[in-house]
């Protein structure tokens, strides 16, 4: 598959999706703009460059396209945002985001028939699950499409996790990529201080997964290691991708700590941040 | 009170064996699924002719669930096995957000419920099971009363698009509904016409509310017997139609009060003609080992605890 975009037209796309992000969550001053801006790069990468998919008419199975399933639905903006921009659904639509009769729920859900979403997400540790299950599936209709899957670091600490890693891996599911977020934050702080995890990447292996390291905030490097990872697919083993990032990258005031995980930013914070993320494609 | 013959002595998860088998031949979709317990839940025929649609998820029933949500977004028709406890209270979390409110044509089969699971005691005698799963919006609750009502239960939910309970057990049981019957989701089986008390059963129960019907014939007590073995939806029309005739129910199932089929019946009549009930079922209470026989008398579910029943709720007409 040849690249429609540039580098630096991915750049730009995804500074416009992390102004969304800062916008829907501003507008109803709710949501979780931390990890929806670290992920951004990944995700645009994913639905404008990587993943093979029809962005209309929206197929629930998925047949014969690639399927993204996003595990920690917190994130929900950067999903909405990048699947209005990829085309899935209205860009106008993301002004109602977490509002009254929406179909833009809080966590991504089928419930409201929201183009684009295959599974409802938010109580946490259940995609990984729900995408060995569509890669099942796709192995079984000789269907050679990749399923993909976002986790988040503190998400790991769900036990459901490891029994799909157990599973994926006996099971030789080879058409399986997880990503990791690996902003090192949660809720109630720093990952380290809650529930240390180390070795990510030995862990997964013991487990007999395959595992790749990628700078999640540095597109030049999602797009090859998502090259990577795809050229790891079919040799009986599932991938796993360790992606560093930064919580709230692209907006300096909600880098570097857990604080920006589910708040709002005020009008004032609104204006700085938006200020550091030049428009590219135009504000919904 | 007409005549029930038995025609064998059955468990009613051997039904559930031979429907998935039965779909497994007729219907390329269907894919089984179990945690570890594929000879308990009878599963081993359809993995044995189906080992591509076998899987095997090991002892691991949050996973299975989210698997067979995948499996049946890619348009499968997953069907998950495992002990009515594991099956529900184990793994409501993923059953409510990734089968029920995701709307995943997921069919939820599981064995073992109630006390007749017998000496394995209270960890595995699930009491609640109906209750957590009727309560999930959208999810269809069938608990059916023999061998043959189980396989043709099986059959039939295959073909309804959506996320289904099936519940059923683990002891050997009369065999007394037609062998190769239609099951009609939500349509109630009117087994006995009688004007004096309605009784509503499910599941096991349903042979034991036949003997309390012949003993109350007996008594000149004729009652209408009906097996309502979709808790969900209600056939509201076969309960009402039944209690405006009767004027008292009794209810009959292997479950707790709480959240079963008697609360089911008795919210509809209190919403429509309330009218006295009286509830056969446990009451707040956790079961424990014995043989099933000895725990079903124990936990006031038998034959006498129903016809008593009958005899408190006429004395309330």
């Amino acid at each position: 598959m040849t690249s429609k975009y540039t580098v630096n037209q991915l750049k730009d796309i995804a500074n416009q999706v992390r102004r969304d992000i800062v916008r829907m969550v501003h507008a109803v001053q709710s949501g979780h703009p931390g990890g929806s801006l670290g992920c951004t790069d990944l995700l645009v990468a994913l639905y404008f460059d990587v993943m093979d998919y029809k962005a209309k008419p929206f197929n629930m199975k998925g047949e014969d396209e690639d399927i993204f399933i996003l595990s920690n639905g917190h994130i929900s903006p950067v999903l909405y945002s990048t699947m209005a921009r990829a085309g899935i659904f209205d860009v106008a639509e993301l002004s109602t985001f977490r509002k009254l009769n929406s179909r833009l729920q809080g966590h991504p859900a089928t419930h409201e028939h929201l183009e684009g979403v295959r599974i409802a997400s938010g109580s946490l540790g259940q995609g990984l699950s729900v995408a060995t299950g569509l890669a099942l599936s796709k192995r079984m209709n000789q269907d050679p499409k990749t399923v993909f899957c976002l986790m988040g670091d503190g998400e790991l600490q769900e036990g459901q996790n490891w029994e799909a890693i157990m599973f994926a891996a006996h099971n030789k599911v080879d058409n399986l990529i997880a990503f990791v977020d690996f902003n090192g934050q949660q809720i109630d702080g720093s990952t380290k201080n809650i529930m240390g995890f180390t070795e990510m990447k030995n862990k997964f292996e013991a487990f007999g997964w395959q595992t790749l390291d990628m700078d999640g905030n540095n597109m030049a490097d999602v797009l090859s290691t998502l090259m990577q990872a795809k050229s790891m697919l079919g040799n009986g083993k599932p991938v796993v991708v360790k992606m560093k990032t930064e919580m709230g990258y692209g907006v300096d005031f909600m880098m570097g700590s857990h604080e920006w995980h589910g708040i709002a930013p005020n009008d004032e914070q609104l204006a700085n941040a938006l200020a550091q993320l030049p428009e590219a494609i135009g504000d919904y | 009170m007409v005549k029930i013959e038995i025609l064998d002595q059955k468990d009613t998860r051997s039904g559930f064996g031979a429907g998935l088998l039965e779909l497994g031949r007729s219907n390329p979709n269907v894919v089984g699924l179990c945690a570890d317990l594929t000879g308990s839940l009878k599963m081993d025929a359809f993995k044995k002719e189906f080992p591509e649609r076998f899987i095997q998820t090991g002892i691991a029933e949050a996973n299975m669930i989210g698997l067979a949500a995948g499996l049946a977004t890619g348009g499968k028709i997953p069907f998950t096995g495992t002990f009515a406890n594991f099956s529900t209270g184990r793994v409501y979390d993923q059953i409510r957000q990734s089968v029920a409110y995701s709307g995943k044509n997921v069919k939820i089969c599981a064995s073992h419920a109630g006390v007749t699971l017998g000496e394995d005691g209270a960890t595995h005698q699930i009491l609640e099971d109906i209750g957590l799963m009727k309560m999930l919006p959208g999810m269809v609750v069938i608990n059916p009363c023999d061998y043959n009502q189980t396989k043709a239960a099986t059959i039939a939910i295959a073909d309804y698009v959506g996320p289904v309970y099936l519940r059923f057990g683990r002891p050997k049981w009369p065999v007394f509904t037609a062998p190769d019957q239609k099951f009609e989701i939500g349509k109630a089986w009117h087994i006995n016409q009688g004007n004096a008390v309605s009784i509503f059963c499910t599941g096991h129960l349903v042979w034991k509310a036949i003997k309390a019907g012949e003993i109350l014939a007996e008594m000149g007590i004729e009652a209408d017997i009906i097996n309502i073995h979709t808790i969900k939806p209600l056939d509201k029309d076969a309960v009402l139609a039944s209690v405006a005739k009767t004027g008292c129910a009794v209810t009959a199932e292997e479950h707790q009060m709480n959240g079963g089929l008697g609360d089911s019946i008795c919210q509809l009549l209190a919403l429509n003609n309330p009218r006295p009930v009286e509830m056969v079922a446990v009451n707040d209470s956790f079961g424990e080992s014995g043989t099933p026989d000895q725990l079903l008398v124990k936990y006031g579910l038998d034959t006498v605890n129903i016809v008593d029943a009958v005899k408190r709720v006429m004395k309330r007409k």
